[in-house]
């Protein structure tokens, strides 16, 4: 945990380490030798807006909904009914909230294996020269910032029955009744659900890739052409390994995205059709601002909440470790 | 003689492989827009029968009325206001604690690094219901601050992160230099500090506006009075509103991607390289 070389006088030992500063000298400048508690009243006052900030607006909250998920409370007055674990149990004999963990862990799975492997060949295609291969590069990444509900409601459009683009081109492939009903189908709207996701998503970890595609140095991949390797096996035995980092944080972004999904489905399918595409966030958002079941709902948010962190900290134990210091998590974690 | 002839030829189909292959995901990202733009210039019964080819007759006027109405400007209004005042609170709030962190050492600083690091973790969905109750406790219901507020407090750990790593990477002789000019640690903030890290602090703003442009649970929630609608929550509701209208729909959620689109074409620069930097650490 040093701080580099040279970050300057206010690191490391500096009250101890400034030398005895003569009385006469300090009242020339017309200031006094900053004392030990002038140091802490300048860090406090450039600290106090983002702390103040962020405990009254990000933990409280976090603590408060610890608190209510011990209540069964309708979300008006003060919580009395005090339920201790009971919304934790009523979840886990849930039906329709083990149905999100099932969806949850799908779409984890198509994302970590078919959209980042996908964008991962991309970037791939992407790094070599090509004539106009910027062009690509922005318009692959554009979806990125389309809100979630304005590609939402467009893909609503695009897969609508009677005047959906998906039945002219399913209509291609003589499936054009498919076309239509993807989203209606409780087989197929997870999968119609992950395509708009990816489709949004994918320019984002593209973006990534080539970032850590462009911080290899390229004498490494040369040398291994110069040897005699085909390109494949340079990738698989030099790219590949040396893009680790950038590959283990897409797939923790990733996991941590899919945990927290809920502005896509709930303009795209509301959840529906008969529940089939609801996820976590989705089913607490119902709940708590739809039925004023506020207690079990921020029940489920904790459960959001600690299988996040608990993913993060396994992840960071066991898989981060070696990559990343100060990135998205800090050591401080570890310890 | 014939290597050479091989091998250019197998260069060239190479790389028309890549064209096609780009091309097509290329197509599949602009098909769907563009089914959106020209749908918007066509009526229902247009879109029925020809729902991917040009409109014949052009139709203007679904585009024409929501410009003339002034909903559509007005959530524009709003979403901008929100976005500039977020960013002013955020970056401003972020850049004082991380030159904290970046360049001051005292007990517990790791502590508390730690805990802005940790809340990454904690997008607006977890809390989203504690927030809604605190806001409505505190009346920032129906007002703006609403939702600037808990956006800034939960962009402050990514662009904490960012500007810390990039503070240290300013030489700390700068720093003393000032020092030995009388600069205290206010002016050198101010006046050197800031300054030195406009790049830095644009990429975080360009992060910070397309993160407050994009949010829709937070104002789903805090705003009831419509008049305070931002484009996600409006783009939303004129379809609740107008579900059978769909050509109507198409050029609401064109009109709402404009500014996304050519806010991207702007800053494409600052975007990416700030996602590629955030996650390098």
């Amino acid at each position: 945990m040093n701080p580099p070389a040279g970050t300057g006088l206010r690191t490391a030992n500096a009250p101890t380490e400034l030398p005895p500063v003569p009385p006469a000298a300090t009242r020339q400048r017309g200031r006094r030798a900053r004392p030990r508690l002038g140091r802490l009243g300048t860090i406090a006052i450039f600290l106090a807006p983002a702390l103040v900030l962020f405990l009254l607006l990000v933990i409280v909250p976090i603590l408060v909904a610890a608190y209510t998920s011990l209540f069964k409370w309708n979300g008006f007055n003060l919580p009395e009914n005090f339920v201790g674990l009971d919304n934790f149990t009523r979840a886990i004999d849930d039906p329709v909230f083990l149905g999100d963990l099932r969806r949850g862990l799908i779409l984890i799975a198509l994302s970590v294996l078919v959209q980042l492997p996908v964008s991962l060949a991309l970037a791939m295609l992407l790094n070599q020269p090509l004539r106009g291969r910027a062009v690509y590069r922005l318009v692959f990444f554009a979806p990125y910032v389309l809100s979630e509900v304005t590609t939402a409601v467009l893909f609503t459009l695009v897969f609508s029955p009677n005047r959906g683009l998906s039945t002219t081109v399913f209509g291609w492939f003589g499936a054009a009744d498919l076309g239509g009903s993807l989203f209606a189908d409780p087989a197929t709207v997870l999968y119609a659900l992950f395509f708009v996701i990816s489709w949004k998503y994918f320019g984002f970890y593209m973006i990534l890739y080539l970032a850590g595609r462009q911080g290899i140095p390229k004498e490494l991949t040369e040398a291994a052409t110069t040897d005699g390797a085909t390109a494949w096996q340079v990738f698989r035995h030099v790219t590949l390994p040396l893009l680790g980092p950038t590959i283990r944080i897409s797939v923790f972004l990733s996991v941590i995205g899919t945990i927290q999904l809920f502005d896509m489905v709930w303009v795209l399918t509301g959840g529906g059709p008969i529940r089939s595409s609801e996820t976590l966030a989705v089913t607490m958002f119902q709940y708590g601002f739809r039925r004023f079941e506020v207690g079990y709902a921020s029940a489920i948010s904790i459960i959001m909440f600690l299988l996040s962190l608990v993913f993060a900290l396994l992840y960071q134990r066991f898989v981060l470790r070696r990559d990343i210091e100060g990135a998205l998590t800090t050591r401080g974690v570890q310890r | 003689m014939t290597t050479s002839q091989q091998a250019s030829t197998s260069a060239r189909v190479r790389r028309l492989t890549l064209h096609v292959v780009s091309i097509v995901i290329g197509a599949s990202i602009v098909v769907p827009i563009a089914f959106g733009v020209l749908g918007g210039f066509k009526d229902n019964g247009q879109l029925s029968t020809n729902p991917l080819g040009l409109p014949h007759p052009w139709v203007p006027g679904n585009y024409t009325a929501i410009l003339a109405s002034g909903v559509f400007w007005r959530q524009l209004g709003n979403s901008t206001l929100i976005a500039l005042a977020t960013v002013l609170i955020v970056v401003g709030a972020s850049a004082m604690a991380a030159f904290v962190f970046a360049r001051f050492t005292f007990r517990g600083r790791e502590f508390l690094f730690t805990l802005f690091a940790v809340g990454l973790m904690f997008p607006f969905t977890v809390a989203i219901l504690p927030l809604f109750i605190l806001l409505r406790s505190m009346g920032l219901l129906d007002n703006p601050l609403g939702v600037i507020l808990p956006q800034a407090a939960f962009g402050l750990p990514v662009t904490i992160i960012i500007l810390r790593s990039f503070f240290r990477t300013i030489p700390g002789e700068v720093e003393e230099a000032a020092t030995l000019d009388g600069c205290g640690p206010f002016a050198f903030f101010w006046r050197i500090l800031l300054p030195m890290a406009r790049p830095a602090l644009a990429t975080v703003s360009v992060l910070a506006i397309v993160a407050s442009w994009n949010n829709f649970m937070l104002p789903l929630v805090v705003f009831t009075d419509q008049s305070w609608w931002t484009l996600p929550v409006g783009v939303q509701a004129f379809q609740g509103q107008y579900a059978d209208d769909t050509a109507r729909v198409l050029a609401y959620v064109v009109l709402s991607m404009v500014p996304a689109l050519a806010f991207y074409a702007v800053a494409e620069r600052q975007l990416i390289g700030g996602l590629a930097g955030s996650v390098k650490g």
